[in-house]
């Protein structure tokens, strides 16, 4: 079963294109191309309803799209001989019966792809449930239930992780594990697709970003770029002469926001502000270069496609 | 993906929650239960003064007698589980997980009625010689049936045959309403409501139509004789009754391939 085509070259590698998918009349995602490579976390970042979990759903076959291709080492998901070997996918917390066993849940899954097992052990292991296997699932907390979809994903040893807010119902600790978890997958030269809501948590997990808003692409860039490209630099100034400073800027090409008692400039450099004060001899009471937090970067480049007041998940 | 595989998965399914023990429980106890309860009435009333129907049936139909009060209702466990089987996996979500294994879809749902067609078949088939060893020999005194009676031993078969149709019936019902409350009743509604419903039409139009309903004619094949009013003879009502599953697990089938999950 393996030696196939899809093995053949570049395993990893999820290649979207054009991708679009409504539900009645809305549009969840909407013509989205983006490639994922190996060998790295790729973030999938957009605020919730975004189109985040769609668009995986859509790449994992769960769900058909209106027009477009999802493919995984070169092939539509539906198409994979023994899937779980090729992609391990969380995606949702709940993708399993409360009244079957960790282990039996994991058991089957394994047993449609041949796995034998004892791979189930060596999973349950990798989570930390080994403990609770012959439990009920229902009685899981969140974090055990994300545990167990880990280990699901895990199962087949795929070169392709795909999480769903992995991070969601995990302690700090938790948070931490699966964080380390994800860098050590893309060390081993996996590709690691994961999603979030929060642009804090992916800049300190993922080495490349892929950003949406209402479905569509917005960014698909490093994280440090999409950091250096969405903070439009600004630089806030206070100067008894406010209007002399102003006109010198404009002049240079910069734009000027009043702030209370203090200017916020755009576009021009704060050494290159200071240097035009100097030539004018315009005295200067404050000249601090703004850092906007990555956060605020994240939310002023989505700002305009979030939905307000909906949910998003049909 | 090995059929070998897929068939032990769907085996792990259904044995590691306990609807399912519980619902064959259930169909076990009412059948053997109920019946040993009607052959022990009939068998003590025999030489009370009144009319007794059951007498003449006794002898035209023995098996509809000592079938008819443990399995009618009995036949409701099955359904039941059979619509779970599918069904609960939509409500919990565990769907998901299932078809990420197994993305074409068709396989699982094979693997999945195959499983349980034969759990049903087999707990069916101990039930119902049971059943029928238990009432033959409460009634023995009476009137002696024996498997090497005309018809008999076709209609204890056939009724082994009707409970294992019976449960694809359900779970291709559970696979295209996806919702376990609402699939039940269905179901029920099919084996339990729409007959006497359409049975209380005049005309010979409404008794054709009554005689081609799933399980109207799905039973007949686990009557020992056929009755003057049946429309059809007892391979052919379970011919229908086959039919009418097969069109049911092919319109889930091709549903399942189609809707997002």
């Amino acid at each position: 079963m393996t030696g196939t085509a899809e093995t053949a070259e570049a395993p990893g590698l999820i290649e979207v294109r054009g991708l679009t998918k409504r539900f009645g009349g809305k549009v969840a995602v909407d013509h989205l191309t983006f490639t994922v490579e190996p060998g790295r976390v790729t973030g999938f970042l957009g605020p919730n309803g975004a189109g985040k979990s769609t668009t995986m759903r859509l790449i994992a076959g769960l769900d058909r799209p209106d027009s477009g291709t999802a493919t995984v080492g070169g092939r539509p998901y539906a198409q994979l001989a023994r899937p779980l070997t090729r992609v391990g996918a969380l995606l949702e917390a709940r993708g399993l019966h409360p009244g079957r066993s960790a282990r039996n849940h994991l058991l089957f899954l394994a047993q449609t792809q041949d796995i034998p097992a004892r791979r189930v052990d060596e999973v349950l292991d990798l989570v930390g449930l080994r403990e609770v296997a012959r439990k009920r699932a229902g009685g899981f907390s969140l974090g055990m239930t994300q545990r167990l979809g880990i280990a699901a994903a895990m199962l087949g040893n795929p070169p392709v992780l795909m999480l769903d807010e992995p991070a969601n119902g995990l302690d700090p600790e938790g948070i931490r594990w699966v964080r380390t978890f994800m860098r050590q997958l893309a060390a081993e030269g996996r590709t690691v697709f994961v999603s979030s809501h929060l642009m804090s948590e992916m800049a300190v997990t993922a080495d490349h970003l892929i950003v949406i808003g209402r479905g569509a692409l917005i960014a698909d860039c490093s994280t440090g770029e999409f950091i250096q490209k969405s903070s439009e630099r600004s630089v806030l100034v206070r100067t008894p002469d406010r209007a002399r400073l102003r006109e010198l800027i404009i002049d240079e090409g910069g734009t000027v926001r009043d702030g209370d008692g203090a200017m916020v400039v755009s576009g021009l450099p704060a050494p290159r502000i200071g240097e035009l004060a100097a030539g004018a001899s315009i005295v200067l009471h404050e000249l601090t270069p703004q850092l906007p937090s990555l956060e605020e970067a994240f939310m002023e480049l989505t700002a305009d496609s979030v939905e307000y007041g909906e949910a998003s998940r049909p | 993906m090995s059929a070998a595989g897929l068939l032990a998965s769907e085996w792990t399914k259904i044995r590691s929650v306990r609807s399912t023990l519980w619902s064959l429980l259930a169909f076990v106890v009412v059948a053997v239960g109920f019946s040993t309860l009607v052959a022990f009435v009939i068998s003590g009333n025999w030489n009370k003064p009144g009319p007794h129907p059951e007498h003449l049936t006794l002898l035209t139909d023995p098996t509809q007698v000592i079938f008819g009060a443990g399995f009618g209702i009995g036949q409701l466990a099955m359904c039941v589980l059979g619509v779970i089987v599918i069904s609960s996996e939509y409500s919990t979500g565990a769907i998901r997980s299932s078809l990420l294994a197994v993305p074409r879809r068709l396989p699982m749902l094979a693997a999945k009625a195959a499983v349980f067609v034969v759990l049903d078949a087999v707990v069916s088939a101990v039930t119902v010689f049971a059943v029928f060893f238990i009432a033959t020999a409460i009634l023995r005194s009476h009137v002696p049936v024996t498997l090497s009676q005309p018809g008999v031993m076709r209609a204890v078969i056939g009724g082994i045959l009707y409970l294992a149709v019976l449960g694809l019936f359900a779970l291709a019902a559970g696979g295209l309403i996806r919702h376990t409350a609402g699939a039940i009743a269905a179901v029920i509604a099919m084996v339990l409501v729409v007959p006497p419903l359409i049975s209380l039409i005049p005309g010979t139009v409404a008794h054709h139509i009554h005689g081609y309903l799933p399980t109207v004619a799905g039973v007949l094949v686990a009557q020992t004789r056929q009755q003057p009013a049946d429309v059809l003879s007892p391979w052919q009502g379970f011919g229908v009754f086959c039919l009418w599953t097969a069109a049911l697990l092919a319109a889930c089938g091709w549903l399942l391939v189609r809707r997002d999950a």
